[in-house]
């Protein structure tokens, strides 16, 4: 079965299905929503719940279970964006820079890859595409301790380079498997004519290769970006300087000095932090629900 | 990925022996792929292989990143597996929150896959919400908002005492509850998995469940007869990749814990653990011994999952 089959199959509700939901009767398909809605209702209670607080007055939070507050106070962002040392502007401003960074080096290094794999003939091209498969499943527990003394000796602690030079080298090998299903599938007529009038290998990923596949460049930058943002371990052993914070190293600072007695702050900056990736899901998400269902990302 | 990845392998080895000779004698005019592959070749041998081979080697030394590794031998290995408590409880810890987050992460996501699939209206939009916990979960914001609704006053024992009159302890400081509150956290996330389940069962012929609702067989019937043999290799894809990622979580034991994986250890993850020794000690050879065996029990399970794959996976072809 072909990815696209798949993908296909996955978002368009079958015609045998609609017969059968044609054919229940009407108080069955009620339950089923009424159920479906209480079940969301749940799921994103916590969510709804912590932008609540976040502005609401700072006395309610621990007295009040409902979603509307008494009165809306966005006092809490302020106080929130200036809790600490550095504002958090700076560390937006960092997260942002690393991520974009990250989003430009993964989608270049994993698509030359990639192409090399769907699309180049050379000897042992076999041999390394089973090694970058095996290294999909390799927790990074294992080389993370040699990485950190290398970037150590590098001088590069301290700075975003560990962060960002890995994608740079295609180090996210779910994203060269994620574009080579893909470029599989565009037709091999396309590449050959070109050949034939003379194309280089190079003109071909850049003229045909990568306008064709911007699909699945943006799944994995959006992936990249959500992922980087997120992203709490790397930054937490790389970065010490605090105007060097993320924003997740930020908040963890937050909850450990001025967090237990502004929790209005620390909402309003934990909503804040979910912002950017909320956005991605509001405007993305048929990419974001493909990219799961053909590749399995795990999140 | 597992299951796929052997596919791609097949058909690569397929395509090689199949393509037109015009292909070959082109790719040959074009020069190697081996430019293309530099990038990533760099990153494999600097990145991974390279560091793989010394972190084999520093898990038998003394290393502090300050003075050079000492050879000890077996001496962390030894010490680890007969005379470290905190090793055992992490072992405990991580155990069972694989045991427990993961199946019943996965027949949620089954479940609610499964209603989706019932062909209603509004569909993007149920799994869409379903979908969104997955996609913040890993962030710490959510750490924090976990670690305050199951605080002593936080918005789960509101709750229960509006709704029930109990006044519940507090969830994150109590050793007895903390891990489960972390179990319910990866729950939440049941979104991602139920994407793939609910692409997979869109890949099941519907004229299967006609024929069988013909032949008189009831809904559980054609669950246990038709849809969960058809749907093995997801149930098998999804199991992997979800029980690998439970063995790799840290983000949210390390906020809710602040770090230490308390209360009395209920929280110390393995990876938190090995965090605590690598970056809070500096004992770099003996975190890379954990990192060994950690690395040896994923090797163990993926293993075993493979080989028992071809007793309850059902594959068509």
């Amino acid at each position: 079965m072909t990815t696209d089959a798949v993908v296909t199959a996955a978002l368009k509700p079958g015609s045998m299905e609609a017969e059968k939901a044609a054919q229940r009767p009407f108080w069955i398909s009620a339950l089923i929503h009424a159920a479906l809605i209480g079940a969301c209702f749940i799921m994103i209670y916590p969510l709804l719940w912590m932008i609540a607080a976040s502005v609401r007055p700072q006395d309610e939070i621990f007295t009040s279970t409902g979603l509307i507050p008494s009165a809306v106070d966005f006092g809490s962002y302020v106080r929130g964006w200036n809790g600490l040392r550095v504002s958090f502007g700076t560390f937006f401003l960092n997260s942002f820079v690393i991520a974009t960074l990250c989003v430009i080096g993964n989608v270049l290094a994993c698509s030359l890859t990639a192409f090399a794999f769907a699309r180049l003939e050379f000897f042992g091209r076999q041999f390394w595409f089973g090694l970058m498969l095996m290294t999909l499943m390799l927790p990074y527990q294992v080389t993370l301790i040699p990485q950190y003394v290398l970037f150590l000796n590098l001088g590069w602690v301290d700075t975003i380079l560990p962060l960002v030079v890995p994608k740079f080298l295609a180090a996210d090998a779910y994203f060269i498997f994620l574009m080579v299903q893909f470029f599989r599938g565009i037709p091999r007529e396309l590449d050959e004519a070109a050949m034939m009038d003379g194309c280089s290998a190079w003109r071909i990923y850049w003229k045909i290769m990568l306008p064709l596949s911007t699909p699945v460049l943006a799944t994995a930058a959006i992936f990249t970006f959500i992922w980087t943002w997120d992203d709490f371990f790397g930054p937490l052993i790389y970065l010490n300087d605090m105007r060097q914070y993320t924003v997740m190293l930020g908040l963890r600072t937050f909850t450990d000095s001025t967090g237990e007695s502004d929790f209005g702050g620390l909402f309003a900056m934990s909503v804040a932090s979910l912002v950017p990736i909320f956005l991605f899901f509001l405007f993305f998400q048929r990419l974001l629900i493909e990219g799961i269902a053909t590749t399995g990302m795990k999140r | 990925m597992a299951v796929r990845a052997g596919e791609a392998a097949g058909s690569l080895g397929a395509e090689a022996a199949t393509t037109p000779s015009l292909w070959s004698r082109m790719s040959e005019r074009i020069g190697p792929g081996y430019l293309f592959l530099t990038p990533w070749l760099i990153g494999l041998f600097g990145l991974t292989l390279g560091p793989i081979i010394y972190s084999f080697y520093l898990s038998f030394t003394q290393f502090d990143l300050l003075t050079s590794p000492e050879w000890v031998g077996l001496d962390n290995y030894q010490r680890i597996l007969t005379a470290d408590p905190k090793f055992m409880a992490s072992m405990r810890v991580t155990f069972l929150f694989v045991l427990f987050s993961v199946p019943l992460k996965l027949a949620f996501a089954l479940a609610v896959a499964m209603l989706l699939n019932k062909g209603i209206s509004a569909l993007p939009m149920y799994r869409a919400i379903f979908y969104l916990p997955s996609l913040l979960g890993a962030s710490v914001a959510i750490a924090i908002l976990w670690r305050t609704i199951f605080s002593a006053d936080g918005l789960i024992n509101q709750l229960l005492w509006t709704a029930f009159g109990i006044s519940g302890p507090s969830w994150i400081s109590n050793p007895n509850y903390a891990l489960w509150t972390l179990v319910v956290l990866s729950i939440w996330q049941f979104g991602s998995p139920m994407i793939i389940f609910l692409a997979g069962l869109r890949q099941i012929p519907q004229d299967m469940y006609e024929a069988a609702s013909l032949d008189g067989a009831s809904q559980w019937r054609q669950f246990w007869k038709i849809t969960l043999p058809l749907l093995t290799p997801v149930v098998f894809f999804n199991v992997i990749i979800q029980t690998i990622e439970a063995f790799k979580s840290f983000t949210p034991a390390f906020i809710i814990s602040g770090g230490q994986g308390g209360p009395i250890n209920s929280t110390l993850f393995y990876t938190l653990y090995l965090y605590q020794e690598a970056f809070g000690f500096f004992r770099m050879g003996y975190a890379s011994a954990l990192a060994w065996i950690l690395l040896a029990i994923i090797s163990a399970f993926t293993a075993i999952s493979f080989l028992s794959s071809r007793y309850w996976v059902h594959y068509d072809d």
